[in-house]
C-alpha cells in the first residue's frame, strides 16, 4: 500500500535510536517495560480495541468488520462504544471513555473512528485529545496520496504529515485573567520536539522517503516554534542521508495548494498538523480516503488521518469507509499480517480505480453497503 | 451572563481560575467598545484639494512597482483627488531596545491617515521585530483585510475564486508573550480579549455590508480552545445581533481548510473573520489558490490610520531589472481608494488591470509573460 511495514519499522527505529543514545531527554520517556511491544495474542488471534466513534463511525466500522471477517483476519475486536455526543445521562460518556483507555492499555492496539467534541464551555474536553494525551500516542501520521483512477485537481501527490499529538496548542491550559481577557497556553518542550523529530526521520528512513520538512512559525513565535525548529534541525544532523529543510506554516499551506508535489515527509506541532492534514485531504479527495494512525511507545491507535466526525451524514448509508479500511490495513501491517493487508487494500484500490462503485463523496452513487459489497466481491477474485 | 456560566461550569476544568467576580464587572462585560463606524477614513484634503498619501516604497523591487502604481494613478487622473508620493523612510532603529521607525514617518502617516506600502525586507538578527509587526503595533492596525480573486489569464487548478478574509491583527497567537519556563520547556501565550475581538468583528460585519455580502462566517477552533476561541465566538454572536441583515454562522477551522481547498466557490458570498494565526495561514492559502502573493492585495485597517500593502517579498534577486509584477501593490492601492471613498477611480483602474491580465499580452515574468514592469503599466494605462 502506501508504505510497507512502515509504522512497525519506524517504531523499531525509534526504539533503537533511544537505546543507542540514552540521552536525558529520550530516557525520560523510556521505561524498561515499555520497550517490550507485545500486542496481546490469545490462541493465534490478536485482540484489538475497536472504537467506532460518532457520526459515520458505526457504519464504517461495520464495513471494516465485515471485510476483515470475510478475509479471516485473526483479530478479535473488543468493541467499546464511546460517544462524545451528549447522551443526556451525565457520567456515562466518561465511563465509556475510561473503559476504552483501559482496553487500549491492555491490548496495545486500537482501531478508532472520530469522537465528537462539543463547542460549549460546559462541555467535556475533547475525548480524542484526552485519549492521545493519556496513552501518550505522540505521533500522528497522516498519509496523503492520490488514489489511482480517482482524479482530483492535483496529481502526483504523495506526502506524509507527522504531527506532534500531545502538547502545543492543544495543551488545554486556558484561563481568564480578568473578564474579557483570555490566555491560552501553547507548550513546546525540547523532549517532545526531539521525540517527534526522531520519529519523523526514522519514519522517512524506514519508508524510503527522501526529504523531511519542518513546518513552524518561528518568525513570530521565536521561542516556542524556535525551539521546535532548532530541535528538528539538530536531529536532522543524525540523518545525513535525508534532505532536510524548514518552511513557515503560512507559506507551506500556500505551497500545498499550488505545488503539493514538492513535499515528502512533513513534521510539525499540533495545530499546524490539523490545518495541513485537512488541506492535504482536500487535495486528494476528502477525509473519506485518508488513512492515518497515532503511534506511541506502548500503544498504537489507527484512525482516519483527517479527523472528521461526519455527523451530517450519520445513518444515511453514504459514508466512505475507505479511510478506516486503509487505516485497518496499516494496523494489519503493524501486526505483520501483510497478506491480509495487501489483499484488502488492493481490493479497495481496485474498486475505486474501476469507478463502478463509489460513495457520494467520490462522486458516485453507491451506499456504504454497496461499496463494501463491491470490495468483498473484488477480494474473492484476488 | 458569563458569571452565571462560570458557576454552572464543572469544576474539573482546573484551568479555569474561578476568580470571584464583583457585580460591578458585569457592566463591563456588556459595554460596547464601538458605537460608530469602525475605522472610518478621516483624512483631510490638502491646500490643492488632494488627499495626501504617504508612500513607503520598500526594499528590493519596491521602488519599481511603486513607480508603476504612481504612473497608473497619474494616467487615471486620480491626482485630482490624491497626491501620491510623499516617500517616507522606514529604516528601522532600535530605541530603548525596541524596533521602531523614524518619528517623521510616524508623523506623516498620522497626518495623512493612509499609506501605501511596498515590500520590506526584515533585517535578520537578534532583537529586531519584523517591520510589518512594528508598523502594525505603532498604528494599532487591528484588522488585516485580504481579498483573493481569481485572475483571468493566469490558470491555476481553481477557477472563479473570490474570497474575503479578515484577520485579527494585534493579539492571538502573535501576542509575542513567550517565556522559557525551565530549560527545554517554552510557553507561548495566545491572548484573546473581548475588546480586540469586538473591534475586528464589527469591522467584518461592516465590511460585509459595504461590499454587499450577506454572510459573515467566523472560523474558530473552540472545540479545543474552549475559552479563548470560545470568547471570540461568543463576541461574534453578540455583535451579529447588531447586524440583523447579515447572516452569521461559525465553522471549525478544520472544516474551513478542507472545504476551501476542495471547492472554494461556496465562499464567494461570505466574509470570513478569524483570529490571528488562522487568518495568517488561511489568507496565504487562499493566495495559493489563485496563484500566489504576487496577485493578492492586503489592507491593514486601524482606527486612526490604515496601511495598504503588497504582502509578497522584496525579491532582491530581480530588484532593479524591471521584471517585477506590480499587481499586488496596484490592487492594494485600489483597496486604499475604496477606503477613501474614491470608488469610481478604483473601479476604472481595476477593470483596466484585470482586462490587461486577461488579455495576456503584457504579462510579467512571474505570470509566464515577457513584459517588463513598465510595459505592463503602459498596457494598463492605454486601457484607461
Amino acid at each position: 500500500m502506501l508504505s510497507r511495514n512502515s509504522a512497525r519499522a519506524a517504531q523499531r527505529m525509534v526504539r533503537a535510536a533511544a537505546h543507542q543514545q540514552p540521552r536525558a531527554a529520550a530516557r525520560s520517556y523510556a521505561t524498561i517495560q515499555s520497550d517490550i511491544f507485545k500486542p496481546t495474542k490469545f490462541g493465534s488471534k490478536y485482540t484489538v480495541t475497536l472504537i467506532p466513534g460518532d457520526g459515520i463511525g458505526t457504519e464504517v466500522a461495520e464495513s471494516v468488520k465485515t471485510i476483515f471477517k470475510a478475509d479471516n483476519v485473526p483479530i478479535d475486536w473488543e468493541q467499546i462504544d464511546v460517544s462524545g455526543v451528549d447522551s443526556g445521562s451525565p457520567g456515562s460518556a466518561e465511563a465509556a471513555f475510561r473503559e476504552s483507555v483501559a482496553s487500549l492499555k491492555r491490548n496495545k492496539l486500537g482501531l478508532k473512528g472520530i469522537l465528537h467534541t462539543p463547542i460549549s464551555r460546559s462541555g467535556h474536553q475533547s475525548f480524542n485529545v484526552a485519549m492521545r494525551q493519556e496513552l501518550d500516542i505522540y505521533a500522528s501520521i497522516c498519509l496523503i496520496k492520490n488514489i489511482p483512477g480517482y482524479e482530483t485537481r492535483h496529481k502526483d501527490i504523495d506526502l506524509c504529515i507527522i504531527r506532534e499529538n500531545t502538547e502545543g496548542e492543544y495543551s488545554g491550559l486556558e484561563h481568564q485573567s480578568v473578564p474579557g481577557v483570555v490566555e491560552s497556553l501553547k507548550i513546546i518542550t525540547h523532549a517532545k520536539s526531539e521525540r517527534i523529530a526522531k520519529f519523523a526521520f526514522s519514519f522517512a528512513l524506514a519508508n524510503g522517503r527522501k526529504k523531511v520538512t519542518c513546518i513552524h512559525k518561528a518568525n513570530i513565535m521565536k521561542l516556542a516554534d524556535g525551539l521546535f525548529r532548532n530541535t528538528c534541525a539538530s536531529v536532522a544532523k543524525e540523518y545525513p542521508t535525508l534532505e532536510y529543510n524548514d518552511m513557515i506554516v503560512d507559506n507551506a499551506s500556500m505551497q500545498c495548494v499550488s505545488k503539493p508535489q514538492q513535499f515528502d515527509v512533513l513534521v510539525m506541532p499540533n495545530l499546524y498538523g490539523g490545518i495541513l492534514s485537512n488541506i492535504g485531504a482536500a487535495l486528494v479527495g476528502g477525509p473519506g480516503i485518508v488513512p492515518g494512525c497515532n503511534m506511541g511507545r506502548d500503544v498504537a491507535v489507527f484512525e482516519p488521518g483527517c479527523r472528521h466526525v461526519g455527523l451530517d451524514i450519520k445513518g444515511k448509508d453514504q459514508a466512505n469507509p475507505t479511510a478506516l479500511l486503509l487505516s485497518g490495513s496499516m494496523l494489519l501491517r503493524h501486526l505483520g499480517l501483510d497478506d491480509h493487508a495487501n489483499r484488502i487494500s488492493k481490493a479497495v484500490y481496485d474498486v475505486i480505480a474501476e469507478g463502478k462503485s463509489r460513495t457520494r463523496d467520490m462522486g458516485g452513487e453507491a451506499t456504504t453497503h454497496e461499496f463494501t459489497r463491491a470490495i468483498l466481491n473484488k477480494m474473492e477474485t484476488l | 451572563m458569563l458569571a452565571i456560566r462560570s458557576v454552572s461550569a464543572p469544576m474539573r476544568r482546573q484551568c479555569v481560575r474561578a476568580a470571584p467576580r464583583a457585580a460591578a464587572t458585569l457592566s463591563f462585560q456588556n459595554r460596547r467598545f464601538y458605537s460608530d463606524k469602525v475605522a472610518k477614513f478621516t483624512g483631510q484634503k490638502d491646500a490643492s484639494g488632494n488627499f495626501p498619501v504617504s508612500i513607503i516604497e520598500g526594499d528590493g523591487i519596491g521602488p519599481e512597482i511603486s513607480q508603476a502604481v504612481k504612473d497608473i494613478f497619474a494616467a487615471a487622473k486620480t491626482c485630482r483627488h490624491l497626491s501620491l508620493g510623499e516617500p517616507v523612510d522606514v529604516t528601522p532603529m532600535l530605541v530603548d531596545g525596541k524596533t521602531s521607525i523614524p518619528p517623521a514617518t510616524i508623523e506623516s502617516i498620522e497626518r495623512n491617515k493612509v499609506a501605501l506600502k511596498g515590500p520590506l525586507a526584515t533585517p535578520i538578527g537578534k532583537g529586531h521585530v519584523s517591520l510589518n509587526l512594528t508598523l502594525r503595533r505603532t498604528f494599532n492596525l487591528f484588522a488585516n483585510l485580504r481579498p483573493c480573486r481569481s485572475v483571468a489569464g493566469y490558470k491555476t487548478p481553481y477557477d472563479g475564486v473570490d474570497t474575503v478574509l479578515i484577520r485579527e491583527n494585534t493579539e492571538g497567537e502573535y501576542s509575542g508573550i513567550e517565556h522559557v519556563v525551565v530549560d527545554g520547556v517554552v510557553q507561548s501565550i495566545k491572548l484573546i480579549t473581548r475588546e480586540a475581538s469586538e473591534r475586528v468583528l464589527r469591522f467584518a460585519f461592516q465590511h460585509a455590508t459595504e461590499i454587499g455580502r450577506k454572510k459573515v462566517r467566523v472560523v474558530h477552533k473552540a472545540t479545543i480552545m474552549k475559552m479563548s476561541d470560545g470568547l471570540f465566538l461568543n463576541v461574534a454572536k453578540d455583535v451579529a445581533k447588531d447586524f440583523p441583515h447579515i447572516e452569521f454562522d461559525a465553522e471549525l477551522l478544520d472544516n474551513t481548510c478542507l472545504k476551501m481547498v476542495t471547492d472554494p466557490l461556496p465562499y464567494n458570498d461570505k466574509v470570513l473573520v478569524m483570529p490571528n494565526l488562522y487568518g495568517d495561514i488561511l489568507s496565504d492559502m487562499c493566495a495559493g489558490l489563485i496563484g500566489g502573493l504576487g496577485l493578492t492585495p492586503s489592507g491593514n485597517i486601524g482606527d486612526q490610520c490604515s496601511i495598504f500593502e503588497a504582502v509578497h517579498g522584496s525579491a532582491p534577486d530581480i530588484a532593479g531589472q524591471g521584471k517585477a509584477n506590480p499587481t499586488a501593490l496596484l490592487l492594494s492601492s485600489m483597496m486604499m481608494l475604496r477606503h477613501m471613498g474614491l470608488n469610481e477611480y478604483a473601479d476604472r483602474i481595476e477593470r483596466a488591470a484585470f482586462d490587461t491580465l486577461a488579455e495576456g499580452k503584457a504579462l510579467t515574468g512571474d505570470l509566464g509573460g515577457k513584459a517588463s514592469t513598465t510595459d505592463y503599466a503602459q498596457a494598463i494605462i492605454s486601457r484607461l
